[in-house]
């Protein structure tokens, strides 16, 4: 189980990595939103992924998973959530004003005014 | 007593939120927000003395001992670097309140500078890898406001390039810790270098090192400092140098702390790397500082070359190298700001940051001409001036360590540093006036006085050396000795 997931974040990595080169705007933006569903993914595969109950008490379980990994994975859910929201109105903000989503159109180092 | 540990932090939050309701009273805003940092100041001085005093300071949150809950651990690098953060910022502060403008006061500037602060704070005392995680987003979330707010095109541009970074490290931040959580199980500081000091390092904690080196060098602006020059350009002056003086500096702070205290028996392996990175990053950041002539750019290229020689310190793992560091850590917080203000002060007098247009500054200006080549003697290191000590420290580090490579690029890069803000100092100040005699405009005390403080603090640190000098000691043993610091933080009861 553990190895297939890896795979899988080993997947969403290379996707994301793909998305955050290319020149579009938005598919930047896509990109980071797939690193964290990987770095998401990644903190609850390494917390170990064996046979438990919910981490409820009234489960009455003889066992449980992790609870630890689960309140950090919230934690960045809810950060990158924000910094996804502030990014794109950043992008939507930036095409209004540059009037381009083209990141290449975006280099402009000012130094030759 | 102990929960003094988590004022630095709380009360810039506190204050920030409150502040958010004060929206259109700005004489309010910047009251409250000064008199925040001076407590802060106050508490985190008060702070440093009692862990010279006392020992190291611990609060464990909702009374969960480590490593079970989250704690605030205040060693004297710690305390020394929040005390220089909130005094520091005191200063831009007070530099904002005549130059930032009413719209952007009216925009939240203030609280979130107030939250950026804590953010840094946070970052400093924590002793959780997680809480260290929070708090970097804390700092990055409120520099993503501040580095866009006003709106010019200009900001958006550099913006955009600043975040996609951050958000990329960040990621790659998460990655590393949970590969560190797969491998060791526990976040705590402490804890960490505990378990890690019992299995031995093995290739796999080694591995996870490197990628916590990286997470913090893109933070830190080692060797992967492209993104530095433009986003330190763009914002308006008092946050330029919040930025220049603190930002980086979480990011070096976060890179002792993990190589001192957690991954640090393969030296050859990782502190090694450090140096080669450390190297490259000086040898870059003076090429940079040369080559432009913008004198916005030279500044930051200044930060480059800076991070490169206090990581130096790290890189040759020597007591007089790391004590050489801490010393020049503290010195760059204060002379970075300075320098950001200088630069900026320069902008405003003259509406061009290009060398070539400006001459002759210092007929209309002397004061602040003078104080110009007083902040380039001191970061070029100097002996009356603060910079000095720490560079005779790292270079007897690196001479101890026998990395003369290391060494004379270290001293070199002192040089690039000296001719760089000489040929701004010899081109803005020195020849014939652009400014007329009738249409020289007064200075504004506002962005004057600030400047002249930061300036007597570089003095009173680089003469009375003395003054600190138990404290950076007291730093440098705590993070040469990780049992300490472990002691203090397991130990039962506080």
């Amino acid at each position: 189980m553990e190895t297939m997931m890896s795979v899988l974040v080993g997947v969403l990595v290379t996707v994301g990595t793909y998305l955050v080169l290319s020149r579009s705007l938005i598919r930047v933006i896509l990109g980071t939103a797939i690193y964290s569903h990987a770095a998401n993914l990644l903190i609850l595969v390494m917390g170990g992924l064996k046979g438990g109950a919910a981490p409820l008490l009234g489960e009455e379980a003889t066992s449980y998973t992790d609870a630890l990994p689960q309140a950090l994975i919230l934690t960045a859910i809810v950060i990158s959530f924000g910094v996804t929201a502030f990014f794109l109105v950043l992008a939507y903000r930036t095409y209004r004003e540059l009037g381009t989503d083209d990141l290449d159109q975006l280099r402009g180092m000012n130094d030759d005014k | 007593m102990n929960n003094l540990v988590i004022l630095p932090m709380i009360l810039p939050v506190v204050i920030g939120v409150f502040l958010v309701f004060f929206q259109r009273f700005v004489q309010v805003q910047r009251w409250i927000s000064l008199l925040s940092l001076i407590a802060s100041t106050g508490v985190s001085a008060y702070i440093l003395y009692h862990v010279q005093h006392e020992g190291i300071m611990r609060l464990d949150f909702g009374g969960w001992a480590p490593p079970f809950g989250i704690s605030f651990v205040a060693d004297s690098f710690s305390a020394l670097l929040v005390v220089t953060t909130c005094l520091t910022s005191i200063f831009s502060l007070v530099y904002a309140f005549s130059s930032i403008g009413e719209d952007r006061e009216k925009m939240y500037v203030y609280p979130l500078i107030q939250l950026l602060i804590a953010g840094v704070n946070g970052s400093f005392l924590t002793a959780d890898m997680f809480n260290l995680f929070v708090c970097f987003e804390i700092m990055l979330l409120a520099s993503y406001a501040l580095i866009t707010l006003g709106g010019t095109k200009q900001q958006l541009r550099e913006a955009i390039k600043y975040v996609l970074i951050n958000v990329v490290a960040s990621s790659l931040f998460l990655f590393a810790i949970a590969y560190l959580y797969g491998t060791v199980g526990t976040l705590n500081f402490a804890h960490l270098s505990l378990r890690i000091a019992e299995t031995g390092q093995t290739p796999l904690l080694t591995t996870i090192g490197i990628l916590f080196l990286i997470v913090f060098s893109l933070k830190a602006g080692l060797l992967l400092y492209i993104w530095l020059p433009g986003s330190y350009s763009a914002p308006p002056t008092a946050i330029a140098a919040l930025f220049g003086a603190l930002l980086t500096k979480v990011g070096i702070y976060a890179l002792f702390r993990t190589f001192t205290l957690l991954f640090y028996h393969e030296p050859t392996i990782t502190h090694t790397l450090i140096g080669i990175m450390a190297a490259i990053t000086m040898i870059g950041g003076s090429i940079g500082a040369v080559a432009y002539n913008d004198i916005q750019k030279i500044v930051a290229y200044n930060v480059v070359i800076s991070v490169g020689f206090i990581l130096t310190g790290l890189a040759v793992f020597t007591p007089a190298g790391i004590e050489g560091s801490i010393y020049y850590l503290v010195h760059d917080i204060v002379a970075k700001a300075l320098l950001f203000l200088l630069a900026g002060t320069i902008f405003t007098l003259t509406a061009t940051n290009r060398l070539e247009r400006i001459s002759g500054l210092i007929r209309n200006y002397p004061l602040f001409g003078w104080l110009f080549f007083i902040t380039m003697i001191s970061l070029a290191g100097i002996p009356p001036l603060s910079g000095f000590i720490g560079k005779v420290l790292v270079a007897q580090g690196a001479i101890e360590n026998q990395s003369y490579v290391l060494l004379a690029i270290a001293l070199i890069s002192s040089l690039f540093v000296l001719y760089s803000l000489l040929r701004v100092f010899r081109n803005c100040f020195w020849g014939e006036t652009i400014i007329s005699e009738e249409s020289a405009v007064p200075l504004k005390a506002g962005m004057l006085i600030p400047c002249v403080l930061l300036t007597a603090i570089s003095f009173g640190l680089g003469l009375g050396v003395e003054g600190i000098s138990a404290y950076v000691s007291d730093a440098a043993h705590t993070l040469m000795n990780p049992d300490v610091y472990i002691e203090a933080v397991l130990s039962e009861g506080s």
